[in-house]
């Protein structure tokens, strides 16, 4: 630290030295050139850019930042994007804003001015650099910090000597640690760029900009003049080569975590159906209309907060999933008592029966919502990203990733520590027995049915934030649900959750290389071949008993 | 029953009534002047076209799910791979009188800057390949498909959820427009079938009469193969899999032959549906048609093979008049045919009707609890 | 036969079976002659199934040897393949394609090309014919023999698939349990059948029932925990100190 402090103030004098622009030297230049009855220095410098030779506009723009003025930003940033006019007769100036509308440039008024009187102040190629400069170091000096770390990254990409006495006066005034940390990769930018910088002190900013692992500092190294010393070469090369690996490692991560929250979805998707299909043995094939029964419940639920309490909103998923358990729930056990148990010993008729009972529910759903998609909206607290190191996550794909880890936590706590799972377990084990013990199988048939089809109710909750909302949202998951169970092992929750998040994963790192279309594909046929090598699944249960 | 007629009493009329109507409605449609009570219209005929395709597929899912117990989910896409192979043979015939006017190249191919010929459009210039391939295509993959799946013994409802995630998959496949097969539009605008205009009244008469042809040369094939000894083998399998393996017969093979015949036949109305509708497109392969295939023998009556075609046919009128009269009704009524023909009428008419009138000397098999695919509940 | 690596007609030494971590048979060996009938006894769980099973292909054994006929290796063989060199086998309950009819299920079982194409062309000759009366007369469902099998009673039902099994022509017959849910007629004429099969063929009949097994009047075999106890004419295998202890508990 201490060396940095000595490197910044080694180079603010010999910036100093080497440049007129800044400070309070450029100041009293112009003061000499243009003297003002006004007082305030943006006066002189808007005095200046009024004067519209290149020359002038710089020096304009050198006082203008020095000034601090609070107009500063954006009379730069109009003059930045060609919209700062001067008017012929009284060299006034103005901002063009939208649809022709004026502004004041010295008080920010709105003015109705004659357009045909108006000329932009012109920028050549140096000027535009410095523009750009002169922006970032005016805003460098901004209240918010996110504000000041956005103007460090643009004097960053600038890589304009001339606004490094800026960011050496805003880095001694520094107090926020990510604006202090993007302000020194901004200088070490400037610096590597500096051909006349000591060539020790460049290879320090390499350094430092290498230990920013992102595709700007890679771009910067590159940049690396073929004429530079060896030495530097050699560090940015190596800075270069580390920046790749690293930017290599954190997309793999990122592929992992679009895998994760992919796997999740398929796991919310899919364990309700390893309860009926895994655990009960029931093909289910309207599955994917208790998800979606889930979704429709979601967005009433919404619906009617909006109506009558508002406030709500924020926590209106919580109102749904219980709700949506429920519904899809009934509707679960209702096919349950109405249909499957008519049909047990008889999985191929169970699934057509199912089928359509599926078209049924499609139609229904059609017939009462709509066939378009229905709007079900995100609660604040869900939406927005934030970074993890390399990654970039949103906050509804974690809120799903750890739902479902939740929904699954909590499946397995029914299945194996509640009488219901007991029950459940002695009747899919051998029904005669449990029911020559007092157990009453017809009932546990339904509750589990009713189970399975709440969770997927649940699911429906979840996918209903990052999915369309439509009849047809169940048919798009019915096939990879049954994929992830039978891939995972029939029968085994842990399965499951291995073969949802391994497919997920799995589709994550096929599609930069094989397109969504044909990564899906791809999967679906290794999928194919899996359960003809193991019909069984990953985590297959042996013995006998699966023979029988 | 040591053994059984060729042709029994539904078979005499069902070949009866194909014959009849192979020769009765082009006539009406062509001969008889339009405003009498006997014509035919010229969208009706296409129409019950089309259902004679569908009853062939029926009959070749009735081979594999009434005789062998083989519930596939995925027999629409030998429907459509079948289609296909018919379509590019069409697409081939346009020639240089495409909206492009590209001597070689489909429209489609054109519009998406192909620059040559895939190879795999090589030779369906020659009608003579292009049947060939109806038949091999939709075989091939029923082989690659059966010979995996069945030799490691997947059964039950663990194999038709494969065969629905086959034909899902190629649906995606052929959705894509790299892949050469039109992507979303599929093929279609076909102008001539050799050297007849598919449009002409003729042509289509000559359409439908084949496809009643094929219709009951399919049904005679699959009557031949079920009546002889690995009918009554593949009743065996159907019933008591690993029993039959223990008499020393390798079930891996009887199903992968009869699959992949099966595959060939579905192909081949696929072949013959597509010049009378005038269009193949990836929806063809559509998880949801196959399925719905399936319903329509289970309502005919499975294992029964006329009842599959009777089916086929019942089912497919309901669906025109439904979707004409009262389209949102259409998918209530279909789910509601699901159910109660599941529940109440696991015979479907035809086998519920020879229950009532007395078998004829035949060993009809009925349907029977599919096993013990899935281990449910053990009794 | 010159390669023979034992004159025994089935051969299984060393074999042993898991099923997660339970062990099904546990080093069991065995030698059925040509032409011996075996019975075989042991309390429920002693492996009497899984060994029918590995014979016949079902079940692959973890470890051991299991010879047919000198030279066959039943474990790299599938179970059609060992029903093809001659291993016929009833199930302890009867299977019998119920929706064949009893002719039929005797036919398919009549011995043939099993192939699929052979069974597509198969022609029913006078040959062929005159077996299956002389079988179904055999096992005296010649009355019944349009009726569909599914209906025949439990007991025919045992006779059929004992008939399948002698269409079959096996030189080796496995025989589960026959003798279950027969009345005591039955029983004693279904004895009097597998010692007249036995003259020609070998037989290993599993059975719980000592009254048949003593009628069989063969040498016995009693398993336990999936390896032999005892082994020997019934008498001396009955007053085995340790047979007693596993039937009768302590």
């Amino acid at each position: 630290m201490s060396l940095l402090s000595f490197r910044a103030f080694h180079h603010l004098t010999r910036a100093l030295g080497r440049s007129v622009r800044f400070c309070a030297l450029a100041g009293l230049v112009v003061l000499a050139l243009a003297p003002s009855v006004h007082a305030e220095p943006v006066d002189d410098a808007l005095a200046a850019f009024a004067a519209d030779g290149f020359d002038d506009t710089q020096k304009g723009i050198d006082i203008l930042v020095s000034s601090g003025h609070d107009s500063a930003e954006a009379i730069l940033a109009a003059l930045s994007a060609g919209k700062l006019m001067v008017r012929n007769d009284d060299k006034a100036l103005f901002i063009e804003g939208k649809a022709g509308a004026f502004t004041d440039a010295r008080t920010g008024a709105s003015a109705s001015v004659d357009a045909a009187k108006l000329k932009v102040v012109r920028l050549n190629n140096r000027l535009r650099r410095s523009v750009q400069a002169a922006l970032g170091a005016v805003t460098l000096q901004a209240p918010s910090p996110a504000r000041r770390i956005a103007a460090a990254r643009a004097v960053q990409r600038s890589r304009d000597p001339a606004a490094l006495p800026a960011v050496d006066a805003a880095l001694a005034r520094e107090t926020d640690n990510g604006a202090r940390a993007a302000l020194q990769t901004a200088r070490a930018a400037i610096i590597v760029a500096a051909k006349d910088a000591p060539e020790a002190e460049r290879i320090a900013a390499v350094e430092l900009i290498a230990a920013e692992a992102n595709p700007d500092a890679a771009a910067l190294l590159r940049s690396v003049q073929a004429d530079a010393p060896q030495a530097l070469r050699t560090a940015a090369e190596e800075g270069i080569a580390g920046i790749e690996r690293s930017l290599a490692f954190w997309n793999a991560m990122q592929n992992v975590t679009y895998g994760i929250s992919l796997g999740s979805v398929l796991l919310l998707a899919a364990i309700g159906l390893a309860i009926t299909f895994g655990v009960m043995g029931v093909i289910n094939m309207a599955h994917g209309e208790m998800v979606m029964i889930g979704a429709y419940t979601t967005y009433v639920v919404q619906d009617l907060i909006r109506d009558h309490a508002p406030q709500l909103f924020g926590s209106s998923l919580f109102f749904a999933i219980p709700l949506a358990f429920l519904v899809s729930g009934a509707v679960g056990v209702a096919i349950e008592r109405g249909v499957i148990r008519f049909l047990y010993g008889r999985p191929l008729e169970t699934l057509l029966a199912t089928w359509g009972i599926s078209l049924i529910l499609q139609q229904a759903v059609r017939t009462i919502f709509g066939p378009s998609n229905r709007e079900v909206g995100t609660p604040d607290w869900m939406s927005g990203a934030f970074q993890l190191g390399g990654l970039s996550l949103t906050y509804n794909r974690v809120a799903i990733v750890i739902f479902a880890m939740l929904v699954f936590a909590a499946l397995l706590l029914v299945l194996k520590k509640t009488t219901l799972g007991l029950q459940v377990r002695a009747v899919t084990q051998n029904r005669r027995m449990a029911s020559s013990m007092g157990i009453r199988t017809d009932f546990v048939d339904a509750m589990t049915f009713g189970l399975g089809s709440g969770v997927a109710g649940i699911a429906g909750v979840a996918l209903s934030q990052i999915d369309n909302v439509s009849p047809n949202l169940g048919q798009g998951y019915i096939i990879d649900s049954f994929m992830v169970v039978v891939f995972g092992g029939v029968g085994n929750l842990w399965g499951t959750l291995v073969g949802a998040l391994t497919l997920g994963v799995a589709n994550k790192f096929l599609e930069p290389y094989a397109g969504a279309v044909l990564g899906k594909i791809i999967l679906l046929v290794a999928i194919i071949l899996f359960i003809q090598k193991r019909p069984r699944g990953l985590f297959a249960l042996k013995g006998r008993a699966v023979e029988a | 029953m040591l053994t059984v007629k060729l042709i029994d009493r539904y078979g005499a009329v069902f070949i009866a009534v194909l014959a009849a109507a192979a020769v009765i409605v082009p006539f009406c449609n062509l001969a008889i002047e339009p405003g009498s009570a006997f014509h035919i219209p010229d969208y009706l005929l296409p129409l019950i076209g089309k259902y004679l395709c569908f009853a062939l597929l029926a009959i070749s899912i009735d081979l594999i799910w009434g005789y062998c117990g083989i519930l596939s989910l995925g027999h629409g896409a030998f429907f459509a791979l079948g289609g296909y192979a018919m379509g590019m043979y069409l697409m081939r015939q346009i020639g240089p009188r495409g909206v492009y006017g590209h001597p070689i190249l489909p429209d489609f191919m054109v519009f998406l800057n192909f620059q040559d010929l895939p190879w795999f459009w090589l030779g369906f210039d020659s009608f003579l390949f292009a049947m060939v391939m109806v038949l091999l295509v939709p075989g091939v993959l029923a082989f690659v498909f059966g010979w995996f799946a069945f030799r490691s013994r997947v059964t039950g409802v663990y194999l038709s959820i494969i065969t629905q995630a086959m034909t899902f998959a190629l649906m995606l496949a052929f959705f894509r427009n790299d892949m050469g097969f039109g992507g979303n539009n599929g093929l279609t605008d076909f102008k001539d079938i050799l050297g007849f205009s598919v449009q002409a009244g003729e042509t289509r008469a000559v359409l439908f009469a084949l496809s009643a042809a094929a219709l009951g040369l399919g049904y005679l094939l699959c009557r031949y193969v079920v009546t002889s000894k690995l009918g009554k083998v593949l009743v065996a399998v159907r019933d008591a899999e690993s029993r039959t393996r223990f008499l020393g017969y390798r079930v891996e093979n009887y199903k992968l032959a009869v699959f992949v015949l099966s595959a060939m036949l579905a192909g081949l109305a696929g072949a013959l549906y597509v010049p009378q509708v005038g269009i193949i497109n990836p929806s063809e392969f559509a998880p949801a048609n196959s399925i719905e295939a399936v319903i329509w023998v289970a309502v005919g009556g499975r294992g029964t093979l006329v009842g599959a075609a009777l089916g086929a046919l019942v089912v497919n009128v309901g669906k025109s008049w439904f979707t004409g009269a009262i389209p949102e009704f259409w998918l209530f009524a279909l789910g509601a045919l699901f159910v109660v023909v599941t529940l109440f009428l696991p015979k479907g008419i035809l086998g519920t009707l020879q229950d009532y009138l007395g078998h004829p000397k035949a060993a009809k098999p009925a349907p029977e609890p599919d096993g013990a695919a899935v281990a449910h509940p053990a009794e | 036969m010159d390669a023979s690596v034992t004159p025994a007609l089935l051969y299984l030494d060393d074999v042993s079976v898991t099923f997660d971590g339970f062990r099904a048979l546990n080093s069991l060996s065995l030698v059925i002659e040509h032409a011996e009938m075996r019975a075989i006894i042991g309390p429920n769980g002693a492996g009497k199934t899984t060994m029918m099973d590995v014979i016949t292909g079902k079940t692959r054994p973890d470890t051991g040897e299991v010879m047919f006929d000198g030279h066959h290796d039943l474990t790299r063989i599938d179970e059609a393949g060992i029903a093809e060199l001659g291993i016929g086998r009833k199930f302890q309950t009867p299977t019998v394609f119920d929706m064949l009819t009893v002719e039929d299920n005797i036919l398919l079982a009549l011995k043939s090309d099993r192939r699929p194409l052979a069974s597509l062309l198969e022609k029913l000759t006078s040959a062929r014919k005159e077996r299956v009366d002389e079988l179904l007369e055999r096992v005296r469902l010649k009355d019944h023999r349009h009726r569909k099998a599914g209906n025949l009673s439990h007991g025919q039902k045992q006779w059929l698939e004992i008939g399948m099994l002698l269409a079959q022509e096996p030189k080796l017959l496995l025989v589960d349990e026959p003798a279950a849910g027969m009345t005591d007629q039955e029983t004693a004429d279904t004895a009097d059948l597998l010692r007249e099969i036995a003259q020609t063929r070998s037989v290993v009949v599993v059975e719980h029932d000592m009254v048949f097994v003593r009628d069989l009047g063969v040498k016995v075999t009693c398993l336990h925990e999936g390896s032999v106890l005892a082994e020997g004419p019934l008498d001396a295998v009955s007053s085995n100190e340790r047979v007693i202890e596993v039937y009768l508990g302590r």
